[in-house]
């Protein structure tokens, strides 16, 4: 009996929309029990009461009846569409992170998670967040697909190579929690786990400032904005063979095959391994693509340095 | 409850020349295009893959034993579950039904000598055990590790197995499938005898069709999607993955638009078969007959256009996410009305529990239970968390095993005496079934419960607090194995011990059951002219 009691059945729930799924997984499984036991509880009542009595025992033919047919073909499916709702509603509140979140990058590799906090601090299948903030995850694989996973905070998302996905979460309360890949990725797949921490603030503020790795992504994206050359190019004051990039993160801007894209962190991936794709008007089609120069941790840390050039004023002459 | 069925006694001791008699050696067999020997072919072929597949899960429910693994290395894990998953899915659901019973039934069922092409039906078999050689060549040669899903770009270009000669045997494996289809919706179209209406076929019939359809129409988009990854494979052409040009959603996309329906080609024809099972053990018309017919077309329909609820956390965009999760909630319904069609049926009638109605009555149960917990996994909000855990796993067991696997055994208990004019110890099939029953509960249930902890699937190590429930689960699969074992024992006992069975030993309505057991090679000696509907149990 010790055993049976030792069986955990509920996942600890330790962030702002755990207990939203939680409620919506409670009355999917009322739904279940109910129907899974009316309908045994019928077969099981007709078994006993019509059982064959004699071999040549011949029953009368029951009428069709449309309006049971029809009542339970609407029952089940109204009780559809309150499901769809509920769900739908709960998916489409937590599909938008929060505008103020803190951003933290998220690389998977066969088989390790590789995290890296703007301030500096970087970690391998560990991430500490502060409790209370919400967290936005940018995240993108360096081969295959891999998921990232938090049972405790009820969410998922894939990490796919060449694009960025993300994935948000406000933990609620402090722990150690699992973190699991959950797309089957090869070999290690089950060892490419790990831990989230969940702080409170001041003992985040504390990790953070205790961590041996401190210069902020911001300031080694310069570093390599520079190195690359890039700044030969992109001079801030618009003056460059390049348009200068001050201003330009979180704006739309007219492409030169005539479409407009938002500049996100998908753009300007884009833009530093395949330049001729997001190419503007105005200005020669020259950029050389940096693929093969750059690892993704390093495009990362170039578009934490070109976000942080937003505020400045825009400065494009052209 | 009446005991075990006791043949007429004034049966003659074994009928004349039958399709079994008929000729022998192994050439007669091998080069047969009698539509009942072709299905028994089929049979032994699907039985052997059952086996692989079972052996395969045998191994992985022993090394879950113990969180760090108890047996065998994770790379080993990975080949194991792999091989499951092809095998089972490809190479026994899929064929399972259709291709041994639907082979043996739907021309006797709709008053036929044979089906429309019964060389292409040959051919088929033929087609199938090439893709099932080459499907064994992968295994020997040491194995896949892509999981039956093959997701690219690791199948792609990250694999070092064989994943070519897998997806090859797939890819051949499935022309048998569109011409089993081919020839089915044909058979059925041009070969009902006089009086068989579209109204009075078997809803044997009737599941078969859907089945055939979404054969014919889904399952060359799988051996596209299988051609494509093989051309990125050896050519390096980009298709899927990034690294080279692809886009990795793409072959999701692909994948799931032939996986999806094919869930409905496993599960449809046990449909069709619990149908038949309902009918004649509770010697009832089927309740509602029209809407259990035309609840498989619209499963068939409709389960073309729900593939993107496998990808609800791919990134997929929202709207996508919405649409397909209206429709997915929307395929459920026929279901459901199928399930209190069968529930209606009961009433009234005069149930008996032979071994196969006990298979039909766990069918309905466990068949509620996966398609119950299939809504979870329709919620959008609740599919984030569940996605890619072991409750994934648990939903689509009770679908495919509780389901179409339950419905695949009462089939073979129901038309055993058809096929080969013998009977099995009842008692002892009976006793299977339960069996069945209860392991397939323990192995299963406690799966739910791991992926609703968080417990991910294709893990082959896991966190210790899981352990308890995984060795529930490998108890369960103990017990599932011996339920599957013994009635292949009792069965080939049949073969030779069995007591004679008579044409119609169940007392039940259908063509079939008018003609000698076995049935002779044309079928029937004189074309039967039908006057009534099906399910006449009531005069």
């Amino acid at each position: 009996m010790a055993a049976i009691a030792a069986i955990p059945i509920h996942p600890p729930a330790a962030s702002s929309i755990a207990e939203g799924v939680d409620q919506l997984h409670y009355f999917l499984t009322a739904i279940t029990l109910f129907f899974t036991v009316l309908i045994f509880g019928v077969i099981f009542v007709l078994m006993l009461k019509y059982r064959r009595r004699s071999e040549d025992e011949v029953p009368t033919e029951t009428q069709e009846h449309l309006l049971l047919e029809i009542t339970w073909t609407v029952i089940p499916s109204l009780i559809c569409v309150v499901i769809f709702v509920w769900a739908s509603s709960l998916y489409v509140q937590n599909a938008r992170p929060p505008a103020a979140s803190t951003e933290i990058f998220v690389i998977g590799k066969q088989w390790m998670w590789h995290i890296q906090h703007p301030e500096g601090p970087r970690e391998i299948d560990e991430l500490h967040v502060p409790v209370g903030v919400p967290i936005k995850l940018t995240m993108t694989s360096q081969d295959v697909i891999h998921d990232f996973y938090i049972p405790a905070f009820r969410v998922k998302k894939d990490v796919l190579p060449g694009r960025y996905s993300s994935l948000w979460f406000q933990a609620t309360e402090t722990g150690t929690y699992h973190l699991y890949c959950a797309q089957y990725c090869g070999a290690q797949h089950s060892m490419m786990i790990g831990w989230v921490y969940v702080m409170t603030p001041s003992d985040y503020a504390a990790w953070l400032s205790s961590a041996s790795d401190n210069e902020s992504m911001t300031a080694r994206g310069e570093r390599l904005f520079t190195q690359l050359g890039c700044s030969t190019c992109h001079v801030s004051d618009g003056t460059g063979k390049g348009p200068s990039l001050a201003g330009m993160y979180g704006k739309d801007e007219k492409l030169k095959d005539g479409s407009t894209r938002l500049v996100d962190e998908s753009l300007i991936r884009e833009a530093i391994v395949n330049p001729n794709s997001v190419a503007l008007p105005n200005y020669p089609p020259i950029m050389p693509t940096f693929k093969g120069q750059v690892d993704e941790e390093q495009v990362m840390q170039l578009i934490a340095f070109v976000k942080s050039l937003a505020s400045q004023e825009r400065t494009n002459g052209k | 409850m009446s005991t075990a069925i006791a043949p007429p006694h004034d049966v003659p001791a074994e009928p004349r020349v039958n399709y079994l008699n008929a000729s022998y050696g192994i050439k007669s067999w091998l080069l047969t295009v009698d539509h009942k020997r072709i299905g028994i072919l089929y049979l032994i072929s699907i039985t052997f893959m059952f086996m692989i597949g079972g052996f395969a899960a045998s191994l992985m429910r022993i090394h879950l034993l113990e969180p760090q693994g108890a047996l065998v290395q994770p790379e080993t894990y990975n080949r194991l579950f792999s091989i499951h998953g092809i095998v089972m899915v490809f190479f026994f659901l899929v064929p399972s039904i259709p291709a041994t019973l639907g082979n043996f039934l739907i021309p006797i069922m709709i008053g036929a000598r044979d089906v429309a092409f019964p060389k292409l039906n040959l051919m088929s078999w033929y087609i199938f055990i090439t893709g099932s050689c080459f499907v064994l060549y992968a295994i020997l040669s040491g194995g896949v590790d892509t999981g039956w899903t093959f997701y690219a770009p690791y199948s792609s270009t990250f694999a070092h197995t064989s994943v070519i000669a897998a997806a090859l045997g797939i890819f051949i494996a499935g022309f048998s499938s569109i011409l089993t289809g081919l020839n089915f919706v044909v058979t059925i179209h041009k070969m009902r005898a006089p009086g068989m209406t579209w109204f009075r076929l078997p809803l044997f019939i009737w599941s078969m069709y859907a089945t055939s359809i979404i054969f014919i129409l889904g399952t060359p988009v799988i051996a596209i999607t299988l051609f494509l990854l093989g051309l990125e494979r050896i050519l390096h052409v980009g298709i899927f993955d990034p690294a080279i040009g692809g886009d990795p959603l793409l072959f999701q996309h692909l994948f799931w638009f032939y996986s999806h329906p094919a869930v409905y080609i496993m599960i449809l024809p046990g449909m069709g078969v619990v149908s038949e099972l309902i009918a004649a053990f509770s010697r009832k018309r089927i309740f509602g007959y029209a809407f259990v017919a035309f609840s498989s077309m619209a499963i068939a329909v409709i389960s073309f256009l729900v593939w993107g609820h496998h990808m609800f956390v791919t990134g997929q965009s929202v709207y996508a996410g919405l649409i397909f999760s209206v429709l997915s909630f929307l395929v459920a319904i026929p279901s459901a009305v199928k399930v209190f069609n069968w529930t209606a049926t009961l009433y009234k009638g005069s149930i008996s529990y032979q071994a196969p109605m006990l298979y039909a009555l766990g069918f309905i149960g466990l068949f509620t239970m996966g398609g119950l917990t299939g809504l979870f996994l329709a919620s959008l909000a609740e599919d984030v968390h569940l996605n890619g855990t072991y409750f994934i796993v648990a939903h689509f067991h009770y679908v495919m095993v509780g389901g179409a696997v339950m419905a695949y055994l009462g089939g073979i208990h129901y038309w055993w005496p058809k096929i080969t004019g013998r009977m099995y110890p009842d008692v002892w099939a009976r006793i299977a079934a339960t069996i069945v029953f209860v392991g397939f509960n323990l192995t299963f249930f406690p799966q739910f419960v791991l992926g609703y902890l968080g417990m991910p699937r294709r893990y082959a190590v896991y966190p210790a607090e899981f352990q308890v429930l995984n060795v529930m689960s490998s108890a369960g699969a103990s017990i599932l194995a011996i339920g599957y074992a013994i009635p292949l024992i009792y069965l080939i006992w049949s073969l030779k011990y069995g007591p004679i069975a008579g044409p119609n030993p169940w007392g039940a309505k259908g063509l079939e059951w008018t003609i000698p057991s076995p049935p002779p090679t044309e079928n029937f000696e004189v074309m039967p002219i039908v006057t009534e509907e099906a399910y006449n149990y009531h005069e």
